[in-house]
C-alpha cells in the first residue's frame, strides 16, 4: 500500500474487527489497511460476507456488541477517531463522514417522515444555516426540497411530508443519498448504492455523486458488486476476501493486469471493455469460516494456481505503480 | 385509517357483542332449579316481591322471546331490579362505576409512568444489575397474586406503619359534593386540597396493588421491543448521521418501541378492570369488583349479569380501540 501524503484524508492501518458468537471468535475484518485521498473515488469490492460494510462500519465507529474493533488506527485528517469520545465521534460522523446504508428498506425511520428524516442532518451539522427560528427552518425546508430534487424525486415539496414506506426500495436509496450528502461531508461511504435501482436511476445516482464530489472535491468509498460502476467512476480499487485486501491499486491496473486469482476469478472471462453491469462472477467453493483461519493463504482451498509456498501467512506483495496483491506468487514488474 | 375501514371494524364487534350477550342470558337461564328461589336463597321476601322478580325474569315466556327481550332491555339499559338494593340494577351500578373507573386510571397511569422508563432504562443498561433487578422485580409482579401484595402493603402501611388508611375511599371528613364523580379531581375543582390528598392516601395502596402486574407486563414489553428496535438499520443510519444519544434514543428508538407497549396497555386496561374485584374487596373499595363479589355472594344474579356484560363490552371495545391506536401510531400499516 502506498505511503500516506498531505493529500491524504483517510488512512486505516492494521483494522481488526471481531465478533463474539456462540461458535467462537468471528474475525470479519483481518488486518485491513485502506487509503483514501482527498477527492478521489475508491471503489470496494468482493464476495458477499468479505467485511466490506464491517470495515467502513468500523470506520464510522458503528460496530455494536457482540462486536468490537480490536486493533488498528483509524487517522481522518491526522486524528485518530479511535480516540475520539463520544462527542467528538458524533461531530465527525454526518459532518465530516457521511454514510449511506446497504438496505434502503430498512435504513429509513418508519415512523418519521422523509422530511423529518433530512432536516434532523441539517440541524444536527448546522452548516451556515440561518439564526432566526423561521428563517432557519424556511433554509432547513428549501434545502431539503433541493436534495430530494437533486436525487430525481419528482414534487419534492409534497414529498417530504410522507413517510418512507410511502416511496419504492429505488426512492428510499436515492432519499438515504440525499440525506448523506445534505451535510456536504468529506467524505461519502457509499455501501451498496446502486444495487436497488434501474440502470437509468442508477446512471443517475452515480452521476450525482461524482458531481458533488467534484464540486466539493469530497472523496467517496464506493462498495459495489458492480465492476462497470468500478470501471467508470473508481480512481482505484480494493479487492476483499474473507476480512482482508488481498489487492488494490488503480482500477485500469486491477482491471486489465489483475494480480491475485481471486481478482482474476472474480474478473473471469468479463469482456474487460464493456464491464457496465456486470455483476461479479461466481467462483467455485465457498469462503472459509471466519473463525480460527489457519497461518494459510485464505483463497487457497479455491485457488487454481495454490501450491505449498501458500500455507504460510502471506503478506501484501508489491505488483509495481502502486498495486499490490497478497499473493506469493506476485513479482514487481517494471514500471511501464 | 380509512372511515370505510373504520366502519367495517366496528360492525366486526356485532356479533362479538351478541356472543356475549348470549352466555351472560345463558347464565341465568341454564342455571339448574327455580332461579328466583335460588336468587332468595335464605332472605325474607314477600310473595309479590318473589312475582315481581318472576316477571322481571320472564321465565313465563318461551326462551327466545326471552332472549330478545333480555337483548333489547340491555340496550337499553334495563336490567331489571337489583332486588337486594330494591332499586334498578342500573342505578346501583352507575353509582359504583366512578370508584371502579378512578381506580384503575389510577393504576393505569402508576403502571405506565414506572414501566416505560423502567424498561427503557433495563433495555439501554442491558445485563446490568438494574435489568436484572428489574427483571426479577417484573417476574414478581405478575406472580404475587394480588390479594397477597395487597395485604402485605395493608400490613406495612397501615397496620405497622400507620401512614395509609386501611380501606375505603376518602375519609367522614374530607367528604364533598361530587362533579364528575372521581374523587381525586373533584377535591381539586371544589379546591380541597386537604381532602385531595385524603383521596389520595387512600387510592395509592390499592392503585399499585392493582397496578402491579400491568407495570410488570408493560416493563418487559418496552424493554423487549426497545432492544429490537435498537438492533434495527435506521437507528445505526441515525447514528450514522451523527445525531446525540437523546435524539436517537427518544426520537428514533423509542417513538418506534412504544408502539407495541401502548397497544399492550390499552389491551391491559381490561383485565384491570376485571381484576379490581380482590383489589377492591381487600381494600374496601365502594368500586364496581367488590359488588359484583357480594352479589355473587347473596345470588344477586341481575347486578351480576349486567356486571359481566359491563366487562366483556369494555374488554372487546378496548381491544378494538387498541387496534385502531396501532394504525394511528404505526404509519406502516394502511388499513
Ligand atoms: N452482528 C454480527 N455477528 C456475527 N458476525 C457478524 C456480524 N456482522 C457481521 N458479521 C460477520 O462479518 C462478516 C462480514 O460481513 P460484512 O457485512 O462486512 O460483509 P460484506 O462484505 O459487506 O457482504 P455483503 O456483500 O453481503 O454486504 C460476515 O461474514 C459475518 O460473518
Ligand atoms: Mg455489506
Amino acid at each position: 500500500m502506498s505511503a500516506p501524503t498531505d493529500k491524504t484524508l483517510l488512512q486505516v492501518e492494521g483494522l481488526r474487527t471481531v465478533f463474539e458468537t456462540r461458535d467462537g471468535t468471528v474475525c470479519a475484518v483481518d488486518g485491513v489497511d485502506v487509503i483514501v485521498e482527498r477527492g478521489e473515488c475508491l471503489g470496494v469490492v468482493g464476495e458477499s460476507g468479505s467485511g466490506k460494510s464491517v470495515t467502513f462500519n468500523s470506520v464510522m465507529g458503528l460496530v455494536r456488541s457482540p462486536g468490537r474493533i480490536e486493533a488498528g488506527r483509524i487517522m481522518f485528517e491526522g486524528r485518530d477517531l479511535r480516540a475520539l469520545n463520544q462527542t467528538e465521534m458524533r461531530a465527525v460522523r454526518g459532518r465530516d463522514i457521511a454514510m449511506t446504508m446497504q438496505d434502503a428498506m430498512t435504513a429509513l425511520n418508519p415512523a418519521l417522515t422523509v422530511g423529518e428524516q433530512i432536516a434532523e442532518m441539517l440541524e444536527a451539522h448546522d452548516k451556515g444555516l440561518p439564526s432566526g427560528r423561521n428563517a432557519r427552518r424556511r433554509a432547513i425546508r428549501a434545502h431539503s426540497v433541493k436534495m430530494l430534487g437533486l436525487v430525481g424525486i419528482a414534487s419534492p415539496e409534497t414529498r417530504l411530508g410522507q413517510y418512507p414506506h410511502e416511496f419504492s426500495g429505488g426512492m428510499r436509496q436515492r432519499i438515504m443519498i440525499a440525506i448523506a450528502l445534505a451535510s456536504m461531508p468529506k467524505l461519502l461511504i457509499a455501501d451498496e448504492p446502486t444495487t436497488a435501482l434501474d440502470v437509468t436511476i442508477q446512471a443517475q445516482v452515480l452521476e450525482l455523486i461524482t458531481d458533488t464530489r467534484a464540486k466539493l472535491g469530497m472523496s467517496v468509498v464506493l462498495i459495489t458488486h458492480d465492476l462497470g460502476v468500478v470501471a467508470e467512476h473508481c480512481d482505484r480499487v480494493m479487492v476483499m476476501y474473507a476480512g482482508q485486501v488481498v489487492e488494490q491499486g488503480r482500477t485500469a491496473d486491477v482491471i486489465m493486469r489483475p494480480k491475485h486469482p481471486y481478482t482474476k476469478g472474480l474478473l473471469g472471462s468479463l469482456p474487460r471493455l464493456s464491464l457496465r453491469g456486470q455483476r461479479i462472477e461466481p467462483i467455485e467453493g465457498q469462503v472459509p469460516e471466519l473463525i480460527d483461519l489457519p497461518a494459510q493463504c485464505r483463497f487457497y482451498s479455491r485457488c487454481r494456481e495454490r501450491g505449498p509456498e501458500c500455507l504460510k501467512n502471506i503478506e501484501m506483495r508489491d505488483a509495481g505503480n502502486g498495486q499490490t496483491a497478497r499473493c506469493v506468487r506476485v513479482q514487481k514488474e517494471l514500471a511501464t | 385509517m380509512s372511515l370505510a375501514r373504520f366502519v367495517e371494524r366496528l360492525l366486526q364487534l356485532i356479533p362479538v357483542l351478541l356472543g356475549v350477550s348470549v352466555i351472560v342470558f345463558a347464565m341465568i337461564t341454564l342455571t339448574p332449579g327455580d332461579p328466583v328461589q335460588i336468587m332468595i336463597g335464605d332472605q325474607i321476601v314477600t310473595p309479590e316481591q318473589e312475582a315481581a322478580m318472576r316477571r322481571d325474569l320472564g321465565l313465563d315466556r318461551p326462551i327466545h322471546e326471552r332472549f330478545f327481550a333480555f337483548l333489547g332491555n340491555a340496550v337499553q339499559g334495563d336490567f331489571g331490579q337489583s332486588f337486594y338494593h330494591r332499586r334498578p340494577v342500573i342505578d346501583v351500578i352507575k353509582e359504583r362505576l366512578p370508584a371502579t373507573i378512578e381506580l384503575s386510571l389510577v393504576a393505569l397511569i402508576i403502571a405506565l409512568v414506572t414501566a416505560i422508563p423502567l424498561g427503557v432504562l433495563a433495555a439501554i443498561k442491558r445485563n446490568s444489575f438494574l435489568d436484572r433487578l428489574a427483571t426479577v422485580g417484573s417476574l414478581l409482579g405478575v406472580s404475587l397474586p394480588g390479594f397477597w401484595f395487597g395485604i402485605l402493603l395493608i400490613m406495612l402501611f397501615a397496620v405497622h406503619l400507620q401512614i395509609l388508611p386501611v380501606s375505603g375511599r376518602i375519609g367522614y371528613a374530607s367528604e364533598i359534593e361530587p362533579i364528575t364523580h372521581l374523587l381525586l379531581i373533584d377535591t381539586l375543582l371544589r379546591g380541597r386540597v386537604d381532602a385531595f390528598f385524603d383521596a389520595l392516601s387512600h387510592i395509592i395502596m390499592p392503585a399499585i396493588t392493582l397496578g402491579l402486574p400491568m407495570t410488570a407486563i408493560l416493563m418487559r414489553v418496552t424493554r423487549t421491543s426497545m432492544l429490537e428496535v435498537m438492533r434495527q438499520d435506521y437507528i445505526t443510519f441515525a447514528e450514522a448521521k451523527g445525531l446525540s444519544r437523546q435524539k436517537v434514543l427518544f426520537r428514533h428508538a423509542l417513538k418506534n418501541a412504544l408502539i407495541p407497549t401502548v397497544s399492550v396497555a390499552a389491551i391491559e386496561t381490561g383485565s384491570l378492570l376485571g381484576g379490581n374485584m380482590i383489589v377492591e374487596t381487600v381494600f374496601g373499595w365502594p368500586g364496581l369488583g367488590r359488588l359484583v363479589v357480594e352479589s355473587i355472594f347473596v345470588r344477586n344474579y341481575p347486578l351480576v349479569q349486567a356486571a359481566v356484560l359491563f366487562y366483556a363490552v369494555t374488554y372487546v371495545m378496548l381491544n378494538f380501540f387498541a387496534d385502531i391506536l396501532y394504525t394511528i401510531l404505526n404509519p406502516r400499516v394502511k388499513l
